[in-house]
């Protein structure tokens, strides 16, 4: 706001219509070049402290011993790139990204489904809306907190269950397999919201009239959906399956609040953060998220090269 | 960006970053204790982990009683949930309080760089306890207002419904106790508190109450922890065969520390592997429940050498000064009222710093049965914790035993054996790579 403010303040008064003495070129040139750097200059500042800054801190710290508190570190070269690639130990914790990939399935499809139905002329569409973007609002530890009660022995889910007379005598987070799934349920819980809000704005940038020049046609739901919504969103569809893949790689709140890594729930970023906070590894730890940085970077090279991102033109 | 900037940018970066380090300027101060009370002024900031005892005015009220023998000077208080984290990155500047607990993440030999002396440790081993924690070279930097015996809190009634009236001496008659309290009582025999993750690290300290040995901290530096017979093996082996004979939880991934006091008290549970800190909190629970606090007992771990039980007394968080602080003085004059005379460990019922303090009540029953306090030697702590966090075993991390507990419960393939055989290995290897460094 305030690099706006003062922006405008700066700009050159507008040239007087009437003919009198033309404004200097060089100067209102010079103002045209500059305008919207000072625009840009806020979100610039912030955009290079607060992301580019610390990675480069990050990328520094991955060459260093550094223990996150002492002030002596040494630098240690490629030292711990290659402690951490010759330890595939510290890699099988992908394996649990497996659970969070099929669940983004799940919840893409279950998004898709939902945003499609509500973008038509549905009985108490907003109230639907609102339900199911709500919990995208509620904070991480918030659910995690409320999920640990959920999923307890006799917790909220054993007495739904037992009301349709199921009593199971399960521990929910007792096994890695159950524990993950449950996990990831909530994951799907959280984030369907999100998913849900973009397929809907996308899928309501359709103009109106090409539905019922597909109605005329003898379309029905399914064909309009098929032939009009499915290519419509498909860059959206792209950059949610992009965001599915990368936040299935780096999962990290809901599971490091519910069970901390435990049975089996450990992911690569909790590996990580503990490396960095209880063995005081900050420097293989830096190592370790730059190495997740450059995955996660490499599978979205990848899925752009199979699924070029093409222009779009429905009419 | 092209080719050449990154490497620029990297450099940069490891410039700055080696700036962050505090120069080497005020390394090696002291803070003195000051001579005439009336004279110390200043404002100082104490750092704490209790911010229930902020937030219910406990601490303001020591202050108080503080100020009436150091007049000019003002104390106030932070207290930090999540301590160890968040004062970890305030040290990375001068700005962490004037006194503060020492972390555990710090290194010691690191002390001198961040604390303040408080005097040779030749001079205060005479007065305090627990000295040789904080000692580098000589020196003194920390001292603990409150001294801990590791032992496991009890619900008496239950334990007599169950007809046990005498401490077990063996873990295999706890076992046997634990199951007679299952068979005839509806209380979980034990809770792990699987969840809460750090009453799980407690188990280490049944290091040095099993052998009954002041060396036990050099022999984990020197030797295999998981060996036949070793201190750890024995304790971790105990918590195993709780587990796994169902003598625990049953779900122990949903556990609730808070919730776990009030039904300890009521006996809804029977025993928990804590510390004496714990016993004024689960009598607070208790006295809330609407039962008797009396019920809360204490008892050793079972193990006995010569006939006798022993009880390993160490030190709580260490009290430092900041070596950056401007009231260096003030801050001495802090943490020695704190220790010798605000009466703290008293009203916790903990074991005082001041080795020719009385013994607090609820320890009574441990004198009378005889049991033996020691105190283990730390002079090889700077080295265990090398290992520690080279083996990344995590000795005072839940990591290890909750997947001990899931071994045992059987959420995790394996046998005892060879998971006790990997740790072992693991820190045999790095005490190899860390003593040849």
């Amino acid at each position: 706001m305030a690099g706006r403010r003062a922006a405008r303040r700066k700009e050159p008064p507008p040239a007087p219509v009437t003919p009198g003495p033309p404004a200097p070129p060089r100067r209102a040139h010079l103002w045209r070049g500059v305008t919207p750097w000072l625009f840009l200059a806020a979100p610039l500042a912030l955009l290079l402290t607060f992301t580019y800054a610390p990675i480069v801190n990050m990328v520094a710290y991955s060459f260093t011993d550094w223990d996150g508190v002492s002030p002596e570190l040494h630098y240690t070269g490629a030292g711990n790139y290659t402690e951490l690639l010759t330890r595939p130990e510290l890699f099988e914790v992908f394996f649990v990204s497996g659970y969070y990939l099929a669940a983004s399935v799940l919840q893409i499809v279950a998004a898709l489904y939902f945003a499609t139905i509500l973008s038509f002329n549905v009985r108490f569409r907003n109230f639907f809306k609102g339900v199911l973007f709500f919990p995208y609002l509620i904070n991480g530890v918030a659910i995690g907190f409320v999920f640990l009660y959920f999923f307890q022995d006799g917790g909220t889910l054993d007495s739904v269950l037992s009301v349709f007379g199921v009593h199971t005598d399960h521990a929910w987070l007792g096994t890695p397999t159950s524990a993950n799934i449950s996990l990831a349920g909530v994951s799907v819980w959280r984030y369907t919201g999100l998913n849900f809000v973009l397929f809907l704005g996308a899928i309501q940038s359709i103009p109106g009239e090409l539905y019922e020049a597909a109605e005329l046609d003898g379309a029905n739901r399914w064909h309009q959906f098929r032939y009009i919504i499915a290519p419509g969103i498909k860059p959206v569809l792209s950059l949610t399956v992009i965001l599915s893949i990368s936040g299935s790689l780096s999962v990290f709140e809901i599971p490091y609040i519910m069970t901390g890594g435990a049975t089996g729930t450990e992911t690569f970023v909790i590996q990580t953060v503990k490396l960095a906070f209880q063995f005081n590894k900050t420097g293989l730890a830096s190592a370790a998220a730059v190495v997740l940085l450059l995955i996660v970077l490499a599978a979205t090279w990848v899925q752009r090269r199979l699924v070029p991102d093409d222009r779009v033109d429905l009419v | 960006m092209n080719r050449r900037t990154i490497p620029a940018l990297l450099t940069a970066g490891l410039l700055l970053s080696a700036c962050t380090g505090t120069g080497g300027t005020s390394e090696g101060a002291d803070a003195k204790a000051p001579d005439d009370p009336s004279k110390v002024t200043g404002t100082i900031k104490v750092l704490t982990v209790r911010t229930d005892l902020v937030q219910d005015g406990t601490l303001k009220k020591y202050a108080d009683d503080f100020r009436k023998t150091y007049p000019k000077v003002k104390v106030e208080f932070e207290g930090l949930t999540n301590y160890e984290a968040e004062v970890k990155i305030r040290m990375n500047t001068e700005n962490y309080g004037d006194v503060l607990l020492i972390p555990a993440v710090i290194k010691k030999s690191d002390y001198p760089k961040f604390f303040a002396s408080l005097g040779t440790q030749a001079e205060r081993a005479k007065k305090y306890r627990f000295t040789d924690y904080t000692t580098v070279d000589g020196k003194v930097y920390g001292q603990s207002p409150v001294g801990v015996a590791p032992g496991f809190l009890y619900n008496k009634r239950i334990w007599r419904e169950a007809g046990i009236t005498d401490w077990p001496t063996t873990p295999a008659g706890f076992l046997t106790a634990l199951k007679a309290i299952k068979a005839k009582t509806d209380a979980d025999p034990y809770y792990t508190n699987f969840a809460a993750q750090w009453p799980l690290t407690s188990w280490t300290s049944v290091n040095g109450s099993v052998g009954c040995d002041t060396g036990a901290t050099t022999k984990l530096v020197e030797s295999d922890p998981w060996a036949e017979g070793a201190d750890l093996r024995v304790g971790d082996t105990l918590l195993y065969d709780i587990v796994h004979d169902g003598l625990a939880e049953k779900d122990p991934t949903t556990t609730n520390w808070e919730a776990s006091k009030p039904r300890m008290a009521k006996g809804e549970i029977a025993t928990q592997w804590l510390g004496t800190w714990a016993i004024v909190q689960f009598q607070d629970a208790a006295e809330k429940a609407g039962v008797d606090p009396a019920d809360i007992g204490f008892m050793p771990f079972p193990a006995q050498v010569d006939g006798e039980f022993c009880a390993v007394v160490g030190p709580d968080y260490n009290q430092g000064v900041n070596v950056h602080s401007k009231h260096k003085e003030a801050a001495r004059a802090w943490i020695d009222w704190f220790t010798d005379k605000s009466g703290y460990a008293e009203d916790n019922l903990a074991i005082s710093p001041l080795k020719d303090a009385p013994l607090p009540e609820v320890l009574q029953p441990y004198e009378e049965a005889g049991v033996k306090f020691i105190e283990v030697d730390d002079t090889a702590g700077a080295q265990l914790k090398l290992i520690d966090t080279e083996s990344e075993v995590g000795l005072y991390a839940p990591d290890y035993r909750q997947d001990l507990v899931d071994l045992a419960r059987g959420a995790r393939k394996g046998s005892l054996d060879d998971f006790l055989g990997d740790l072992g290995k693991r820190w045999t290897e790095a005490q190899r790579s860390v003593g040849s460094s």
